[in-house]
């Protein structure tokens, strides 16, 4: 705890007019890889150098961000850059191998069980599949009435409570003895969002929610979204590789490459004024709509593995504008306007 | 430039009740790319693998005509349709490892395709299948023939496959979605690669997609498909700029960036018929704000110029 203080000093002092709002989740300096632990035999062969440890990937390296009640944070990264696993983190299904994440400012793993159980349903997830997402052999009215059966969140009537969340999100409670494959995919969608409303959070986790919908059906979602966060109150993490999706809908956007945020900024800004390379790459490739025919021009090269990244700035192989430092120097996320960081060795002394 | 590739006349493809394509009909000119645009269920992939002759039972042509370089290709045998594809038509899907096998290398896959319908010695073919991954952008091919498909990239693999389609340079290639799997940075990549090499060989291009982003862009014509119709057609800029059919207009307005930021997005109310049970008359109409009783009935093409629509009330030219 008293480590963390102050990274959250820190992040509090950059935001503007963060005086008065506290954030919802605050993750701290979060890390987490992935692998294998080595059995007995592999950690025998370690020792005696007859083998290399298996090689972990570093999914979030070192993430500080704060989301403030209220509003929405839209987090925007390639497959790979450890976007939906810092999702996972924030909603409490993946516990983070390093850092801590706070609730209300303060550290979850330090709450008493009731509360930290309490706070995790204030936190739901909206996951993107919406036919892998929900048990097909379950009738949707168990699919949503299921979790606030369980943590007894129901005084009356389970039934009309569950028709109660399905006109919420949009569906019609006279399907609700159906099971998912009879529904269609935005209404699948309506049926996750119904599960995850069903246990009054306060906060929902949503990746890719709207990523696998047709785009007329993505509009009805995103509406249904917007107006459930001025009707509920709701915060969102919005994870989305789909910038002009995460424009329209966020307050703040977070980018994110190779397990790192490189950049942080209410959406107007970053998308008027993107400080870091990878950003205005990005947006530069956003596919709009428009009436001249135009070439492509592409950024260079790929996602580098997440098993080896690149040293330094784990940009430097892409970015046109690479130095020497960015080799050999991992740049810090750094203020360069309100409210607004970015971590690029551009933005030091004008070199 | 203008000569005709292909011409699709009245095609209908059914798979028992369900029309997924009822009555559809364009054509392709040499070096032209036709974006066809259409939401899932709409019949824009199942028209694609009926001009290549890959739908599958119990999917059938039940009707139209399918003209390739002035042959009508409808009634080919099994034989000359496999000496056409691969060689002077070549499809790419959305998922290139249902192209590839995982089990062989690339070489093996790529010198295969270029033996099937030329007789080369194998250690040209390989030269070829070499040059062509330069030409797709893979660095180090020479070294990457040895690789099988899964030490690839999603976006590399993609690569590949292209660089199949290519190989026996044909005069015309279906491409259904091949860039909806892959991230944004590997997208543009694909889409710059393609329009350079589309240009480069005069190669007519069906770019099949949901993405209205893409195919402006990319596509010199469009055509929009709704539950297995074309409800809309002409040159890229006129159409998306002054939509005729309500539909196509309720699609570019339900892109986020077309949007005020923050607002409520413009959305198409309700969801696409299922194409085994189609409303007799227009399809879009109970989604439509504009239909009325002669909606009900069946509603033809009607031309505008260079441009075509299924619409008894279509939007008036000038849009705010």
């Amino acid at each position: 705890m008293i480590s963390s203080t102050p990274v959250t000093a820190n992040i509090q002092s950059s935001l503007p007019g963060a005086g008065g709002m506290a954030p919802l989740i605050e993750l701290n300096e979060i890390s987490h890889s992935f692998g294998t632990r080595p059995d007995l035999a592999a950690r025998l062969a370690i020792s005696l150098k007859l083998a290399n440890p298996a090689a972990r990937v570093q999914a979030v390296d070192g993430v500080s961000l704060a989301v403030r009640r209220g509003e929405v944070l839209g987090l925007v990264g390639e497959s790979g850059c450890g976007k939906s696993t810092l999702g996972r983190i924030v909603a409490g299904i993946v516990s983070p191998t390093k850092g801590s994440v706070s609730w209300r400012g303060k550290d979850m793993k330090a709450l008493p069980p009731s509360e930290r159980r309490e706070a995790k349903l204030r936190v739901q997830m909206i996951f993107q599949n919406p036919y892998a997402s929900l048990n097909p052999r379950r009738k949707a009215a168990d699919i949503v009435g299921e979790a606030p059966r369980v943590h007894g969140l129901v005084d009356g009537d389970l039934g009309s409570f569950v028709d109660e969340q399905f006109r919420r999100a949009g569906l019609d409670p006279a399907l609700k003895h159906r099971f998912p494959h009879q529904f269609s995919g935005g209404q699948r969608q309506r049926i996750g969002i119904a599960r995850a409303l069903a246990v009054q959070p306060e906060f929902l986790v949503c990746d890719e929610a709207v990523a696998a919908l047709d785009v007329s059906i993505q509009a009805q979602i995103l509406n249904l979204f917007m107006d459930l966060r001025e009707r509920l109150n709701l915060t969102y993490l919005f994870i989305s590789h789909d910038l002009g999706v995460v424009e329209h809908i966020s307050d703040r956007v977070a980018i994110m490459y190779l397990g790192r945020i490189v950049e942080e900024a209410p959406a107007e800004e970053i998308f008027a004024r993107a400080n870091h390379p990878y950003t205005q790459a990005l947006l530069a490739e956003v596919p709009r709509i428009e009436t001249t025919k135009r070439s492509f021009a592409a950024i260079k090269g790929e996602l580098p593995s997440p098993l080896s990244p690149p040293s330094g700035c784990h940009f430097h192989p892409r970015c046109p504008h690479a130095m020497p430092r960015c080799r050999t120097e991992a740049p810090r996320l750094k203020v360069v306007a309100a409210g607004h960081k970015s971590a690029c060795h551009l933005n030091d002394a004008n070199v | 430039m203008n000569a005709t590739v292909l011409e699709v006349r009245d095609l209908r493809t059914h798979f028992g009740q369900a029309k997924a394509v009822d009555g559809v009909s364009f054509s392709v000119a040499r070096g032209e790319v036709l974006g066809l645009v259409g939401e899932s269920g709409s019949g824009k992939s199942v028209t694609g693998f009926s001009i290549i002759g890959l739908v599958d039972p119990p999917g059938t042509i039940v009707g139209g005509q399918i003209v390739f370089d002035g042959r009508d290709i409808t009634s080919s045998s099994r034989e000359e349709m496999r000496a056409l594809r691969g060689r002077r038509m070549a499809m790419i899907f959305q998922d290139p490892m249902m192209t590839l096998n995982p089990v062989l290398r690339i070489d093996t896959q790529m010198i295969e395709a270029v033996q099937a319908h030329e007789n080369v010695s194998r250690a040209d073919a390989r030269a070829r299948a070499r040059d062509a991954l330069g030409m797709v952008g893979i660095p180090s091919p020479d070294e990457r023939l040895q690789a099988y498909p899964h030490q690839f990239s999603g976006g590399m693999r993609q690569r590949v496959v292209i660089a199949i389609a290519l190989l026996h340079r044909p005069d015309f290639i279906i491409a259904d979605e091949p860039t909806t799997a892959l991230d944004v940075t590997i997208q543009a990549q694909i889409l710059a690669e393609m329009q350079k090499l589309v240009a480069q060989n005069n190669t007519s291009l069906i770019w099949i997609t949901h993405d209205l982003a893409v195919v402006s862009r990319l596509a010199d014509r469009i055509a929009v498909m709704y539950a297995g119709r074309i409800v809309e057609s002409g040159p890229v800029s006129d159409v998306l700029a002054r939509p005729l059919h309500p539909y196509t207009a309720g699609l570019i307005d339900s892109v986020p960036s077309r949007n005020q930021r923050g607002e409520r997005l413009r959305q198409i109310p309700g969801m696409a018929p299922s194409v085994a049970r189609l409303p007799t008359g227009c399809a879009f109409a109970p989604r439509c704000a504009r239909a009325d009783a002669m909606c009900t009935q069946a509603v033809p093409l009607f031309p505008a110029g260079p441009r075509e629509h299924r619409c008894v009330h279509p939007l008036p030219e000038l849009r705010v």
